[in-house]
């Protein structure tokens, strides 16, 4: 077992930089402006959806260091342990980096306080794009900056920026700091130390196996878990919620496998979407729309499955997929483990079947019988929106019928949940519009939605009929239009 | 001075900022450097709508870590009340009752900016509830206006509506708009000797914020100064707005004796801080069979809010631009400002404006279906004309139209006429899938309608090397203007812009400012600028035509350099022998704007200096399952007369449209049946990203472009006209709607068009349609 660490450490740009003691409730975000006095980074809304807070986040992946951003208004401190924190001043330490002169040049920024965001993300696809060897498109641009807001610009200039700055190479200063960090980090991984840190304001610890995880939260059943934290860093932001000790699931090893077997997909619980996403995307495409429509690179590269999941948030919006596709879950307490079914995991509102002690260690999907499955989200924006309705839709065929379906809304009640009368109308049937008046009263009955700012009660149930209406279709075999081509998979979430 | 001779366009300089911007140096108020012993403050506001406030219990927030005192209206000193129209229905904290909810009661200050607003969340406030009027339907019915009715007319319209062989009407309802500037309002006030104040605040209003804290305090103007260097988005949304966070954080420095800052959260500045007004608009149009109109008839209600604000200038802009760029012979314009149980309405960019377009669009696009005309043949049928068609409901001739021709140039360059027929075609086979285009025009009236406004200081110093300090009145908020007004100042003096230092906007170095609004900023700060450079070298001209013997005719200032006669020399030079000779080099600058004046009672005069104009094709697609839609290309083609600065401009535009298009489509503000705003942050409130610019967007400036009146340098302005380009995008939305019906009808399309809208109004036109193409 490893050796527990009472001081956080982390690389500030070049500097490696230790606290001992620490509040388990402190942002990046705060942490850098306070008390660093780096101000470039700015808060817009302290929720994580506007990007002005955006930093890159290096970390060693396969031993290599890995940049990513993130939203440091919503990410606490100790959630940096044994990673690279660059922010905009870094970057341009000792000359500006080819993104900031494009931003300059290109006309990129109006008032200027969504731009150091802006340019952090557009680095994190810099550095993505020059590993890979490839020129973004305009897509995987759009999608590099989806969690970037600003008001000022239009965008236009922003992206030709981004054109401009991918043509140019990773600086030398850049490279050189990246190198350099990489042996640091490799040492600090190879000291086998996990952060265990007390403190006046409380306890943030980061293990690297189970084994420590359990003797943690046995020793401090309160403690709230977080992986991305990209739900509970609001409560705190927001509500001024205050633990009193936090578990990083980061670091878990156990929880960051991502394994096919020749039946089912199984996820780590820790595994964030953005290293899911290939797996996802590739066992079916919608789910990688979705993924791509799921939050921001920001959120995404932080935020975990199992998070997703153990949450409950009625606004998780991979739910409806992830029932409709028959996942399951693994959960582990004190006794040993459990499995479920996904749809079984939910009960209520902000209820689910979790016990005492209990966390959700593992995530796994069927990967047969897939073939047929669809889902789509409605929301008042494309990019990261919460849906308004999202359906997923999945049938198995025998002989040209439905053998089995499973019909799966989001938005159309306090959570995600089957349509057992509308796939009640499918079984048995051939798969077409033909059904869609006796499957539409039936899915009309299946839910009672309510009225919010997302949508009217009256729409969310025309809206379903629609999805409804799109996937009899499809069934049919008539092609179904789009209104957004096939998205092209980001550049900087490619694990 | 004779006017220089008209130049070329100036160069496409980056924003004065740019760099800084990209490297994180840019200082903005959160990012100075605080003081030693800086508090913080956090407003604390009732749980309720509105009602007498019965009990305000703020023990448990005074005992909150960290607090080190609470206020409420009690500790005021001077006069609470910050409404800019002096009606005295703005308090800085409310006292006795609330108005809606959110409005502020009190305020802690606290050693952390977290401290503050965890302890804020602890007050507990009792208020005795009242029903709150809460839509401008509810206001109209209870008839309850913040000011009086105002209408404006010209001609028999009645008669002319009677006689007219064909009649339209309908009613339209469009949305307001949160401002979502990325930096929410903040200020510093910093205690200084004589108990004066220098606050540091973001806001597009320095003098007025100096005046409001004053009165505050009980003190003299003199004793408070205000800075302001950058803003991170403006709008509007930091005219008045800036003033109650100024005056809390001056409340609590003058109370403490210490700095103290007030930044708001989002979810409080989204909450606590006015928007664009929305509109109930009713409008009744006469015209004849070819699509001319003959008569129009509205009346405008917006909801204002719970106080008057800028609601009467706003609403006035709004009626002003109900005509868009068409000649009506007739009409009359009425407008009711709403009082309702919601957080003030304010300035934003269009100032009612956009309102106002909209509905007139509306207008014309109900004339062409009523006609079975495309709307781009109404549109330019009834644009204004030479004489008497050149007449505006408020009886100023429009002499500057240039809308037609941008028009006809945008029409041909856009390809509008075969993307209409590929469309109309592609729609006739669709089930799910409808595309909708439309052409539309803007004409915006520059100038403050209150006619005083329109007034600029600048003060311009030239120091022994050289080197100027530069510094005006108006406030840079992202659009671009420090660097305009200092091209501007170096062409004058013929200096390289690196020799112009651009320096923060101080209430000390220029006094009784207007706000920059309005879209007035560089033709207002640039002619005081240049005003004020005209004069030092003037000055400069008679020193170095007295030094060298020389006629001052054969003075010249090029390229750094001055050319007396024979000799040349460097500026620097100049500057140093003519300071040696006692010659002052420090000037200040002034401008008002000529021949403009409106009288408010009869609504006639010349309110605007001229007009700027623009026009945008958009071309859409919507999803008739779901209501989702998207914008596909647009090509926008707009007059910035001469251009000061292309870069800047085509920034403008390109923001503008973009920003209006977000009002139009994605931005919706949701209160529950409590008044409570449901969308008060952006994880619920969407303005466009990334993503949702059109995939082909071509913006350009219009080559013929030039200012028939004397601005500086021949330009327009270009902060507001481009927002309107944007209406383009909901003409659009609503005629692929109207497909369904093979557009005989305007489409029940309100504002903004969500998917939730569009939805609705495609399953009332498929009821109201006998085409039934697709089963419903």
């Amino acid at each position: 077992m490893a050796q527990a660490r009472s001081q956080l450490r982390c690389l500030l740009g070049s500097e490696p930089f230790f606290l001992a003691a620490f509040d388990p409730n402190r942002t990046l975000l705060d942490f850098l402006r306070e008390e660093r006095h780096l101000t470039g980074t700015k808060e817009g809304c302290a929720e994580g959806d506007c990007g002005a807070c955006t930093v890159l986040i290096g970390e060693l992946h396969e031993g290599v260091l890995r940049y990513r951003a993130a939203n440091a208004c919503i990410l606490p401190l100790g959630a940096v342990d044994n990673k690279q924190v660059l922010t905009v001043e870094h970057l341009a330490d000792p000359v500006p980096h080819p993104v900031q002169a494009a931003m300059a040049a290109q006309h990129g920024s109006q008032c200027g306080f969504c731009t150091p965001g802006m340019v952090m993300s557009l680095a994190s696809l810099h550095f993505a794009q020059a590993d890979q060897g490839c020129t973004p498109t305009l897509d995987q641009i759009n999608q590099a900056l989806a969690g970037n807001l600003c008001r000022c610009t239009g965008y236009g200039p922003i992206i030709d920026a981004a054109q401009a700055a991918c043509q140019q190479a990773v600086p030398a200063h850049c490279q050189a700091l990246r190198e350099k960090s990489q042996v640091l980090l490799q040492g600090w991984a190879a000291d086998g130390t996990y952060l265990c840190a007390h403190g006046a304001a409380g306890t943030f610890a980061a293990p690297t196996s189970t084994r420590e995880l359990r003797q943690l939260i046995d020793r401090q059943p309160q403690a709230r878990l977080v992986a991305g934290a990209t739900d509970v860093g609001l409560w705190i932001s927001k509500r001024h919620q205050r633990f009193a000790a936090v578990i990083h699931l980061g670091s878990v090893s156990e929880l960051q496998r991502l394994a096919h077997s020749g039946e089912a997909l199984e996820i780590g619980a820790a595994v964030t979407l953005a290293d899911a996403f290939a797996a996802l995307a590739a066992l079916a495409p919608d789910l990688g729309v979705l993924l791509r429509r799921f939050g921001s690179p920001q959120v995404r590269g932080q935020a975990s499955i199992g998070g997703n999941i153990a949450n409950g948030s009625p606004i998780g919006d991979l739910a409806p997929a992830l029932i409709a596709l028959g996942a399951r879950l693994r959960l582990a307490g004190p006794d040993g483990e459990r499995e479920i079914a996904l749809e079984d995991f939910f009960i209520d509102y902000g209820h689910q079947d979790l016990l005492p002690g209990e966390y959700v260690a593992a995530l796994s999907i069927p990967a047969e019988g897939q073939q047929h499955f669809r889902c789509w989200k409605i929301s008042k924006r494309f990019d990261q929106d919460i849906s308004a309705v999202c359906g997923a839709f999945n049938v198995q065929l025998a002989h040209g019928k439905v053998r089995e379906a499973r019909i799966v809304f989001g938005g159309m009640a306090a959570i995600s949940r089957r349509a057992r009368r509308c796939e009640a109308v499918l079984k048995g049937a051939t798969p077409g519009p033909a059904l869609l008046p006796r499957a539409a009263d039936a899915l009309a009955e299946d839910y009672a939605p309510i009225s919010d700012l997302r949508a009217s009660a009256a729409y969310r149930g025309q809206a379903a009929r629609g999805l409804l209406e799109r996937y009899l279709s499809a069934m049919a075999g008539q092609p179904v239009p789009v209104l957004y081509p096939a998205a092209t998979p980001p550049v900087n979430t490619h694990a | 001075m004779p006017e220089t001779a008209p130049q070329q366009p100036a160069a496409a300089l980056a924003h004065d900022s740019a760099l800084k911007h990209a490297t994180g140096e840019a200082v903005y108020v959160d990012d100075i450097i605080e003081p030693g012993g800086t508090l913080h403050l956090a407003p604390g506001y009732a749980p309720a709508v509105c009602g007498r406030i019965e009990t305000l219990n703020l023990e448990a927030v005074r005992a909150a870590a960290g607090v080190v005192a609470v206020l409420t209206a009690k500790d005021i000193p001077g006069q609470n009340d910050i409404s800019p129209m002096n009606r005295g229905d703005e308090p800085v904290l409310a006292d006795h009752a609330v108005r809606f909810y959110g409005e502020p009661v009190f305020a802690v200050i606290a050693t952390s900016h977290r401290a503050a607003r965890a302890a804020a969340a602890l007050g507990r406030l009792e208020v005795t509830p009242e029903a709150p009027l809460l839509t401008v339907d509810a206001a109209l019915a209870a008839r309850r206006f913040i000011s009086e009715q105002q209408v404006m007319q010209r001609g028999d319209w009645q008669g002319a509506l009677a006689a007219a062989p064909c009649t339209v009407s309908g009613t339209l309802y469009c949305g307001g708009q949160d401002h979502f500037y990325l930096e929410s309002q903040v200020s510093l006030a910093i205690p200084q000797e004589d108990g004066d104040l220098l606050v540091y605040c973001s806001t597009q209003h320095p003098s007025e914020i100096q005046q409001q804290l004053a009165k505050m305090l009980g003190r003299p103007a003199h004793a408070v100064t205000v800075e302001v260097r950058r803003l991170g988005g403006g709008f509007g949304g930091k005219e008045t707005q800036a003033c109650q966070w100024a005056a809390l954080a001056a409340l609590g420095a003058n109370l403490t004796g210490q700095p103290v800052k007030c930044r708001l959260d989002r979810d409080d500045d989204m909450l606590m801080t006015g928007k664009r007004h929305d509109f109930r608009i009713d409008w009744q149009v006469g015209h004849d069979a070819e699509g001319r109109i003959l008569a129009v008839d509205t009346t405008m209600a917006s909801r204002c809010g719970c106080s008057a604000d800028l609601s009467d200038p706003v609403n006035d802009r709004a009626m002003f631009h109900l005509d868009n760029a068409y000649f009506f012979p007739a009409v009359r314009i009425r407008s009711q400002r709403c009082f309702t149980n919601t957080v003030s309405n304010t300035a934003f960019r269009g100032f009612g404006g956009p309102q106002g377009i909209l509905a007139a669009e509306r207008i014309i696009e109900a004339v062409a279906r009523a006609t079975g005309k495309d709307p781009l043949l109404v549109r330019k049928l009834n644009f204004y004309g030479p004489r008497e068609r050149s007449l505006t409901p408020y009886h100023q001739p429009v002499a500057d139209f240039v809308a037609d021709q941008i028009v006809a140039e945008l029409e041909q360059t856009s390809q509008y006429w075969q993307r209409r027929q590929a469309i109309n075609q592609a729609n006739q086979g669709a089930d799910t899938l409808l595309r909708g285009l439309a052409l539309t025009p803007v004409k915006f009236g520059i100038s403050f309608t209150t006619s005083w406004l329109n007034q600029a200081g600048a003060l311009l110093h030239i120091y022994r090397d050289g080197s100027v300090h530069l510094n005006h009145g108006g406030t840079e908020m992202g659009q671009g203007l420090f660097i305009k007004v200092a091209q501007v100042v170096a062409n004058e003096l013929q200096l390289d812009i690196s020799e112009i230092k651009i320096t923060a906007t101080n209430t000390a170095k220029v006094p009784n400012t207007s706000a920059t609004a309005a879209s007035s900023g560089s033709d207002l700060n640039a002619m005081a600028a240049r005003n004020a450079a005209r004069t030092l070298k003037r000055r400069l001209i008679a020193f170095a035509a007295n030094r060298f013997g020389v006629a001052e005719a054969s003075v010249h200032f090029s390229g750094g350099r001055v050319q007396a006669g024979g000799q040349t020399l460097e500026f620097a030079e100049l500057v140093n022998q003519a300071y040696l000779a006692r010659v002052q080099l420090s000037a200040t600058g002034f401008y008002r704007t000529p021949k403009i004046h409106y009288d408010r009672k009869t609504a006639k005069g010349r309110p605007f200096y001229y007009f700027a104009y623009g026009a945008a094709v958009t071309e859409v697609v919507i999803d008739t399952l779901t209501g989702e839609n998207r914008v596909l290309a647009v090509d926008i083609l707009h007059d910035a007369g001469r251009s000061l600065n292309p870069a800047i401009d085509l920034g403008q535009i390109e923001g503008g449209f973009i920003q209006g298009m977000g009002w139009l489509t994605t931005e919706e503000l949701w209160w529950d049946n409590e008044g409570y705003l449901k969308t008060h942050a952006p994880s619920t409130y969407k303005i466009p990203s990334c993503g949702d610019r059109p995939p082909h967007m071509d913006v350009r400036l219009w080559s013929r472009g030039e200012n028939t009146e004397a601005t500086v340098h021949r330009s327009k302005a270009v902060g507001e006209p481009p927002f309107m380009l944007a209406v383009s995008v909901h003409q659009a939305l609503a005629d692929a709607v109207s497909s369904i019906g093979d557009y005989a009808r305007v489409p029940q399309l309100d504002s903004p068009a969500t998917p939730e809208a569009i939805l609705a109004a495609v399953h009332a036109e498929r009821a109201l349609t006998a085409d039934t193409r697709v089963p419903a």
